[in-house]
């Protein structure tokens, strides 16, 4: 949805605003309640058969992240090895997708062919988002012509800070535009938000902007994705699904290291949109480290001995 | 419970109950009574702690192994108050004390020097040199013997970190109290966090736990009983552990050339032999 424009002189901006673009405003968050029910959330206790489902479940929403500088094709084609096949005992799936850097996106294509698993890729200059517009969307065009089935763009959290809602607005819009027939994920790099209301409202802007998924973090910045900042996002989610229908996806990515924390976040997202969004369509896990400490306690629950970190391949 | 430098309840909220023979009407103070999760989160932390700790020099060690002796000596009198409240007499728990900080003077000063006696330059027939030098294995688990309790645990617990092991110990169940005494002089002392981690609780309940698990390297069983080291062997074949038995009598944890030998840390190295071109 782009934004109308070259309608009225006469109006104010203020009144431009009220016309051309949708209200963003949001409820605002109670920060001790959304900690306290996160919290809470978090303290089940999951075992035996419900664990090893969520952590199957959990594997095939992973997105494999590699976004460092150093990455090389090299890396690249061993973590989707890794993605394809993550395991070598039975029953344990495919990861979601491959999440890497443009340039990288042939080298993961080619890597994947036949797998069910999809190509992720940072454009919109990752991870500040500080180029000019006509870049960014370069930068999304070429990502999706080397064939990119899913764009993770970050929001300018300057703009945003400095209450330019309807530039961060048409930036996403316009990247959606951008991707064509790719998925499009907003990063609101929740860290730099600093109040759950920036986030609630983030998240509006985002999904009322056209994103397929809202995801909290680039995994650059600290705090990452916490339990707080998801459920704010996933009550955002069911709000605008109430309100027009649609299902949008969530990412919470960065931080995400053991699986006690995974089941956490399918918990989280179980008890605010219910089972419909338990699917790696709607739901993903962006991570790098957290595959291990998956296998290793499906290893566990399979030979009841807790295993060492040495039987699983480093990346 | 001392589970990477800090002071920790078990996550099961069990708790021993220690008789204080000190106090009249039979008081008894409670003790944590370690869990299987507890072990699995001292075997993680332990794994976390041995690369920095083997990756220091070996004089480094030495000097930090040093450091211990110093804060036990500091303690002397509160570890010779606990040994009593534990049943021994006056003498006995002072003498136990000093002998368990000459314990850790006598490792200090190997911790540099064992490897000398123990590598070699292997004769090959070839242009190569092949030397065989001992490293550390990784996390050894240790179950300290019921008596002597605080030589006992010290002296099984330091040949394995001298060479850059850590470890999860299992404390004397006759006086776990002592051990929590120990762990604060470790706290305090320069000893990383995680080097050693002491667990009070039950070894029939706990080690077999411990030597089921895959990232534990090694385990070292002092005054086991025999059925319960068949269960731990068995348990330990899984990844192939190696598993040390021993059963001294007092009088032997009190010998300080035998307890001090550097055979004692051989128990726990492997051996690494390595080929490097000789030149012509």
């Amino acid at each position: 949805m782009a934004a109308r424009s070259g309608n009225g002189s006469s109006m104010t901006s203020v009144e431009k605003q009220r016309v051309m673009y949708p209200d963003f405003t949001a409820p605002s968050v109670d920060k001790v309640m959304v900690e306290e029910r996160a919290g809470s959330l978090g303290k089940r206790s999951i075992k035996k058969e419900a664990k090893v489902a969520g952590l199957y479940l959990a594997i095939s929403m992973m997105d494999l992240t590699t976004l460092e500088g150093k990455d090389s094709p090299g890396k690249v084609t061993q973590l989707c090895q890794k993605a394809m096949h993550p395991s070598a005992s039975p029953g344990v799936p495919p990861c979601a997708a491959i999440c890497v850097y443009p340039k990288l996106v042939p080298v993961a294509k080619r890597a994947l062919a036949g797998s069910t698993v999809k190509v992720a890729s940072v454009a919109t200059s990752f991870p500040s988002g500080l180029s000019a517009l006509e870049v960014k969307l370069e930068d999304v065009r070429r990502a999706v012509e080397w064939g990119a089935d899913e764009i993770d763009m970050v929001i300018d959290r300057g703009a945003f800070l400095a209450g330019e809602h309807t530039r961060v607005f048409d930036e996403i819009a316009a990247t959606k535009e951008a991707c064509g027939q790719a998925h499009l994920k907003v990063i609101l790099e929740t860290g730099e938000l600093h109040t759950y209301d920036n986030v609630r409202r983030a998240s509006r802007i985002a999904m009322l902007a056209g994103a397929d998924f809202i995801k909290t973090s680039t995994g650059k910045v600290v705090p990452a994705a916490t339990p707080p900042v998801t459920l704010v996002m996933l009550e955002a989610i069911r709000d605008f699904y109430i309100e027009t229908g649609k299902l949008i996806g969530m990412k919470p990515a960065g931080g995400i290291r053991t699986a006690k924390q995974v089941l956490h976040y399918l918990v989280l997202v179980k008890e605010t949109l219910g089972d419909a969004w338990l699917t790696p369509d709607l739901f993903r896990i962006g991570a790098s480290t957290l595959l291990n400490d998956v296998l290793m306690q499906l290893e566990k629950e399979r030979t009841g001995a807790y295993q060492s970190g040495d039987y699983f391949s480093k990346d | 419970m001392l589970i990477g430098g800090q002071f920790v309840r078990s996550e099961s909220g069990r708790y021993i109950q220690v008789a204080d023979p000190m106090e009249l009407g039979g008081t008894k103070e409670n003790v944590p009574w370690g869990s299987r999760k507890d072990v699995r989160d001292a075997v993680v932390v332990a794994r976390g702690a041995w690369e920095g700790w083997s990756g220091r020099t070996a004089y480094n060690r030495g000097q930090i192994l040093y450091r211990l002796g110093e804060m036990l000596e500091a303690r002397h009198g509160e570890l010779t108050r606990s040994l009593e409240r534990g049943g021994l007499d006056g003498s006995a728990a002072a003498a136990e004390v000093s002998a368990t900080i000459d314990r850790c003077v006598s490792y200090a000063g190997w911790a540099d020097k064992y490897q000398s006696l123990f590598a070699s330059l292997n004769p090959v027939a070839g242009p190569h040199f092949n030397f065989t030098v001992p490293e550390s294995m990784g996390v050894v688990g240790v179950v300290a013997p019921a008596r002597p309790a605080l030589l006992g645990l010290l002296g099984a617990v330091l040949p394995i970190i001298t060479s850059g092991n850590t470890v999860v110990v299992l404390a004397s169940e006759a006086d776990p109290r002592t051990a929590l005494v120990l762990g604060e002089a470790l706290a305090t002392s320069d000893l990383p966090a995680g080097v050693i981690n002491v667990i009070t609780g039950r070894a029939s309940e706990l080690l077999v736990h411990l030597a089921k698990h895959m990232d534990v390297s090694a385990i070292d069983l002092h005054a086991v009983e025999p059925s319960l080291v068949k269960k731990a062997e068995e348990a330990a074949i899984l990844n192939v552990k190696r598993v040390r038995t021993r059963s001294l009598d007092d009088g032997a944890w009190f010998d300080a050339d035998g307890a001090s030998s550097p055979r004692w840390i051989e128990r726990f190295v492997e051996m690494k032999s390595i080929w490097h071109p000789a030149g012509s």
